[in-house]
């Protein structure tokens, strides 16, 4: 199997695994969804080291920098803001859960 | 490193994407899904600084790259202390702002990694690889631009009302077809020139796109917005013949992908309509604005006996709750009225905040149990025998005309049937009507009773009126 043929393969089985996974997710927590897949994709930030790395001018260089720097914080802050919500979705035991727990 | 070792632990490491997603299936997995997404992105980050040297060098691009790895790490260092204290600071009613800018900048670094990789491989590019950066520069530039409007929009530094001018959609094709046409020149010259054109003109499309679209209509844009980005992400990976980069992206497409659907889906309304609705809406006639109906109007003790004596009430929380800040009141009166032995759920419209799910997280934040959080499908077959309706800071997503009206702008949007419910209970800052500017019937039904007032004024008032029966 060709290079271009085998990365196509992957992309194409990913479509299905990613709606799988997606459709599964529970309304409650698209936010958290949104924010979660955002920091995912924040994962561009290793194509920008790769070309910075191997930059071989100034414009290259600056330009994969900036891309650094913008999936750094794509990738740090989303992840960081997806744990801060989902705590918040924890189970933790509360006052309304003893008093009137029927239902 | 070995190259079967690096492409297996970039194996492990797309697993742990996919498990991140997974997590979120329940909140009781989610946190730890994330966590283990976290930790995959950090390992990744140390892995690639390790990468074997065949790796990122597509075609034949020179060996002779120099190495640049303390500016990488300043760099990175850098992006931390901007991101993590705007994600810790961010306060939860502003966090569509802040996904909006994180996918921005995002689709924003995915176009550049290409625009480099395609300026070192020069005349080297293989066809398919200029196809692929020519996507990923003009997605990511249209997301880039795009995102930062709606965050310019949400944070209200400019207006939230669609802005369209004479000529708008003549322009926007215009711009559309220029993008089109300078990437097909970009393919056939593989210049420097008409890449820098195509990025420019995609950035002006990504800033023409989202000025028309409405504030309401912001949760489909950040969803639509999320899948471009993850496409762009997708496709660089092809461009760098990085697996992993491929399959992120492509989790990312597919979840942006179904939430834009759903959201459309729960507005009723086609994707297209939403983002173009603005050019083809006719003016509302403001007839009925000027006639004033008699309303009834309650007092706080007269809403706080009404719940008194209900065995099953059900709040409707709009994003005029997170405005004044009423979740952590409102959870304070359910749990009293819970503790009166009174049923109460809370009915959530999809659309209730600023982006899918927004609701569920702003009253996560106030600490009620999700499991008193009740979808739409879920919670209207239970309306008639719901003695008590309380509708707090929403007015579109309960109003009859989305089924009654056909031809106001809501028409069709599946809404939260509380007029089947007892009584119901409008808490409202005035008569203004609500976000689409429509009238709504509701408010004149004689079960309806309103009270005027700050959200988080009227609920204290309730609370102590109801402490006192």
């Amino acid at each position: 199997m060709s290079n271009g043929l085998a990365l196509l393969s992957i992309f194409v089985l990913s479509v299905f695994i990613g709606f799988e996974v997606v459709s599964k997710v529970s309304t409650t927590l698209h936010t958290p969804l949104m924010s979660g897949a955002n920091a995912i994709h924040g994962i561009i930030l290793i194509g920008a080291i790769t070309v910075a790395d191997r930059a071989v001018n100034n414009v290259q260089l600056s330009l994969a920098i900036v891309a650094v720097v913008l999936a750094t914080i794509n990738m740090v802050g989303g992840f960081v803001v997806t744990d801060r919500m989902l705590e918040m979705f924890k189970g933790k035991p509360r006052k309304a859960s003893q008093t009137g727990g029927e239902k | 490193m070995n190259r079967n070792l690096y492409d297996l632990l970039g194996l492990c490491i797309a697993v742990s994407f996919i498990l991140a997603l997974k997590g979120l299936a329940s909140p009781k997995s989610a946190r730890r899904g994330n966590l283990i997404g976290a930790a995959g992105a950090t390992a990744a980050t140390v892995l690639v600084f390790f990468a074997p040297q065949e790796i990122g060098q597509s075609g034949t691009a020179t060996a002779s790259g120099h190495h640049h790895t303390l500016l990488i790490l300043l760099a990175i260092l850098f992006g931390v202390v901007v991101g993590v204290p705007a994600a810790r600071k961010i306060q939860m009613t502003q966090m569509p702002q802040l996904v909006a800018l994180f996918n921005g900048v995002g689709g924003g670094a995915a176009a550049l990694v290409s625009i480099v990789e395609y300026l070192k491989l020069g005349s080297a590019a293989s066809t398919p690889d200029v196809v692929a950066t020519v996507f990923t520069v003009i997605v990511g530039c249209v997301s880039f631009a795009g995102s930062v409007v709606t965050f310019l929009k949400l944070q209200e530094i400019m207006t939230t009302r669609p802005v369209v001018f004479a000529g708008g959609r003549f322009l926007i094709a215009g711009t559309l077809v220029g993008v089109l046409a300078s990437a097909a020149w970009v393919i056939h010259s593989m210049g420097n020139t008409s890449l820098l054109v195509m990025g420019l003109l995609s950035l002006l499309f990504g800033v023409l796109f989202v000025l028309p679209v409405g504030g309401a209509d912001v949760p489909i844009v950040i969803s639509l917005l999320n899948a471009f980005t993850g496409l762009t992400v997708a496709a660089s990976g092809y461009v760098l013949q990085a697996t992993l980069l491929i399959v992120a992206g492509t989790l990312v497409g597919a979840s942006g992908t179904i939430l834009t659907r759903l959201m459309a889906t729960a507005m009723g309304r086609s994707l297209f309509g939403t983002l173009f609705g603005a050019f083809t809406a006719k003016p509302q006639a403001a007839a009925a604005a000027g006639e004033a109906r008699p309303v009834k109007s309650g007092s706080p003790d007269d809403v706080a006996i009404l719940l008194n004596y209900a065995q099953r009430v059900v709040i409707v929380p709009g994003f005029g709750l997170a405005v004044a800040q009423a979740q952590h009141t409102v959870r304070e009166m359910a749990d009293l009225l819970t503790s009166k032995g009174i049923d109460v759920a809370y009915g959530i419209h999809p659309v209730a905040g600023r982006m899918p799910g927004h609701m569920n997280v702003l009253l996560a934040e106030a600490n009620v149990p999700y499991e008193q959080l009740v979808e739409m499908d879920e919670i209207n077959p239970t309306f008639p025998q719901t003695d008590v309706v309380l509708v707090v800071g929403a007015n579109d997503v309960v109003n009859p005309a989305a089924r009654t009206t056909p031809g106001c702008p809501i028409f069709g949007m599946p809404i939260l049937d509380v007029s089947q419910a007892g009584n119901v209970i409008f808490l409202k800052r005035s008569m203004r009507p609500g976000f689409a500017g429509i009238e709504n019937e509701l408010l004149y039904d004689p079960k309806t009773t309103l009270l005027f007032g700050d959200a988080k004024d009227s609920l204290t008032k309730v609370v102590s009126a109801l402490k006192n029966l």
